[in-house]
């Protein structure tokens, strides 16, 4: 079978879909998923693509950090979980692999598959890495004046498709990107099979909904989803990643592995659709502004659920950048109460807290079992609650400093209270860890210089 | 009329960018959403959110998807990165919206999704 980049028209003349399975949906997602993806597409029989998308916001900055202690990490720490059980079936049969987990360094992760390759004994694959979101290493002092007082740790920016496509079109088996927007790893192969030209806006904003739908992995196929007695999902232990059958009016057919667990239907992709959408009429990628607010989502049958009605506007002039920087540390300690008046001696716990650490900026009071994560940090939810009688209630406290030693006394006071606190308390866990923090800001796409090349060895 | 929770018409899901939170509200029959029209207003979830003190709250509606969206900002005590919250994402704040007690006629009735909790909502 050839998977060739340009489209092959049908008997019918159409142009043959696009075939494209999301394997991951973010950095320490499940890696045994890939196989029943895997052959599903090669399944299906026509031209095919394998995408993983591992970057959250933060993860290129922890990213950025290994690569600082060791110039061959910074890439994806699961790439060999990830693409070791599948990399010579995706070879073998032309799947074609697009993926961010290139992180802080894609050429290491380029090499690394590469010698993945050479341990299998499988034909050398022509991988292509995807340049220039990394804008501190271009201008580290720049990108540092922006941000005064702080050490700044990466500096990215969103790409596009267009050197996906590219890389695809010049023959390469494997795409290892860095930052680029998620839904760009499934526009990229579209844009390169379907040639469509790059202001078919409409095309572009269904494959970038597309991409949407795949990116977050077993979301759309009922991960995520479950609420029982409600949302009744079967099998999430063995649940199945998508598939998407995309066509040349850039309109999808949603779909996952036979014999896998989980369900796609209307309403789980609607939940996804809406995923992390604000104006759902003008959704912003390096792409395309996509507007869904005529987009259908219709049922085609079990688990095969078809959006179609995507519409796009000219793509934004500039392309967003993430900035984080070294944030200070957080600092968490945590211990439980149980049995009678057991909330009551978990609120005189968190009182001595907030004497013995008054002065040290804001500190978090959560009561496990009575109010946690529907409150706010000031804690005026939980003050809003008298004493009641939960008895069995964790007290967790939460603050965060410039100074490493200064936070690190929240920790000791938890550890404290084993002796000094109130009756019963047990279970103490504690945690310090540095913080990073994030800024966003725009960039115009003429100062970032968007390639790909092709690594030999 | 009776009284019930939102989770009862529909259903949502949590997203977050930054300080900003957006919550789907989906209707589960197509009967049930001008309800939804009617009653999950800005106003309405911007008093339920109090406690999380929102600069703005935006409603986003899609008659075709019988969805609609809303983008929650400053809700996040600054989002990811520097909240203090276990659910720094507020992941979970979907069901903080679900709990909004909506007005239903009795003709609606058989449409409702599962029945009511015996633990009532939020503070």
């Amino acid at each position: 079978m050839d998977n060739g980049p340009l489209p092959r028209s049908t008997t019918n003349g159409s142009i043959e879909s696009l075939y494209v399975g999301g394997a991951a949906g973010f950095s320490g997602d499940r890696t045994d998923a890939t196989g029943p993806v895997v052959d599903a597409l090669i399944k299906a029989g026509g031209p095919a693509v394998l995408i993983f998308e591992t970057l959250a916001e933060r993860t290129l900055a922890l990213a950025q950090l290994a690569k600082k202690r060791d110039p061959s990490a910074g890439y994806e720490p699961l790439l060999d979980d990830l693409l070791g059980p599948v990399l010579a079936r995706c070879l073998a049969c032309r799947v074609r692999i697009v993926s961010n987990f290139g992180a802080a360094n894609p050429v290491g992760a380029a090499r690394r598959i590469l010698a993945m390759a050479a341990e299998q004994g499988l034909r050398k694959p022509r991988v292509a890495v995807v340049l220039g979101d990394d804008l501190l290493s271009d201008d580290e002092v720049a990108w540092n004046e922006r941000l005064p007082g702080r050490q700044v740790v990466s500096a990215n920016a969103y790409l596009g498709a267009e050197s996906i496509a590219n890389a695809l079109r010049d023959g390469a088996d494997i795409v290892v990107c860095g930052r680029v927007a998620d839904p760009s790893l499934v526009l990229g192969p579209a844009l390169a099979h379907f040639g469509w030209p790059m202001n078919d806006w409409d095309c572009i904003a269904g494959a970038t909904m597309a991409g949407h739908l795949l990116e977050c992995g077993a979301q759309v196929c009922g991960g995520y989803y479950a609420d029982p007695g409600f949302k009744d999902v079967p099998d999430l232990a063995n649940i199945g990643f998508p598939v998407a059958e995309i066509h040349a009016d850039g309109s999808c057919i949603v779909s996952k592995p036979p014999a896998t667990g989980g369900c796609i239907d209307t309403h789980c992709v609607r939940e996804q659709l809406l995923y992390e959408i604000h104006d759902p009429e003008a959704y912003l990628t390096p792409d395309v502004i996509a507007d869904i607010g005529s987009a259908t989502v219709t049922a085609l049958g079990p688990d095969r659920v078809r959006l179609a009605g995507v519409r796009g506007r000219a793509r934004p002039n500039e392309l967003k950048v993430n900035i984080c920087y070294e944030n200070g540390w957080l600092a968490e300690g945590e211990i439980s109460y149980a049995g009678a008046r057991a909330e009551a001696r978990a609120r005189l716990a968190a009182n001595i807290l907030r004497e013995r650490l008054a002065g040290l900026g804001q500190l978090r009071v959560d009561l496990i079992g009575v109010l946690s994560v529907f409150g706010d940090d000031a804690g005026s939810g939980l003050a809003q609650i008298d004493t009641g009688h939960a008895r069995d209630v964790r007290l967790r406290v939460a603050l965060s400093h410039e100074d490493k030693a200064a936070a690190e006394r929240l920790t000791r006071e938890v550890t404290a209270l084993y002796t000094c606190g109130p009756a019963g308390g047990g279970g103490v866990r504690t945690s310090l860890r540095p913080r990073l923090g994030l800024e966003s800001c725009t960039v115009s796409r003429d100062r970032v210089r968007m390639r790909h090349i092709f690594i030999e060895e | 009329m009776i009284t019930v929770p939102l989770y009862r018409l529909a259903h949502g899901r949590t997203g977050d960018k930054g300080d900003r939170s957006n919550i789907s509200v989906i209707a589960w029959a197509p009967e049930l959403w001008d309800l939804l029209v009617e009653q999950v207003t800005e106003s309405a979830v911007t008093e339920l959110f109090a406690n999380r003190r929102p600069t703005t709250v935006r409603r986003y509606v899609l008659p075709k998807l019988h969805a609609m969206n809303f983008v929650l900002d400053g809700v996040l005590d600054g989002g990811v990165n520097s909240s203090l919250n276990l659910d720094t994402h507020g992941k979970n704040l979907s069901y903080l919206l679900l709990d909004l007690p909506i007005r239903v006629p009795k003709a609606l009735e058989p449409m409702l999704v599962g029945c009511n909790d015996e633990m009532s909502g939020p503070p």
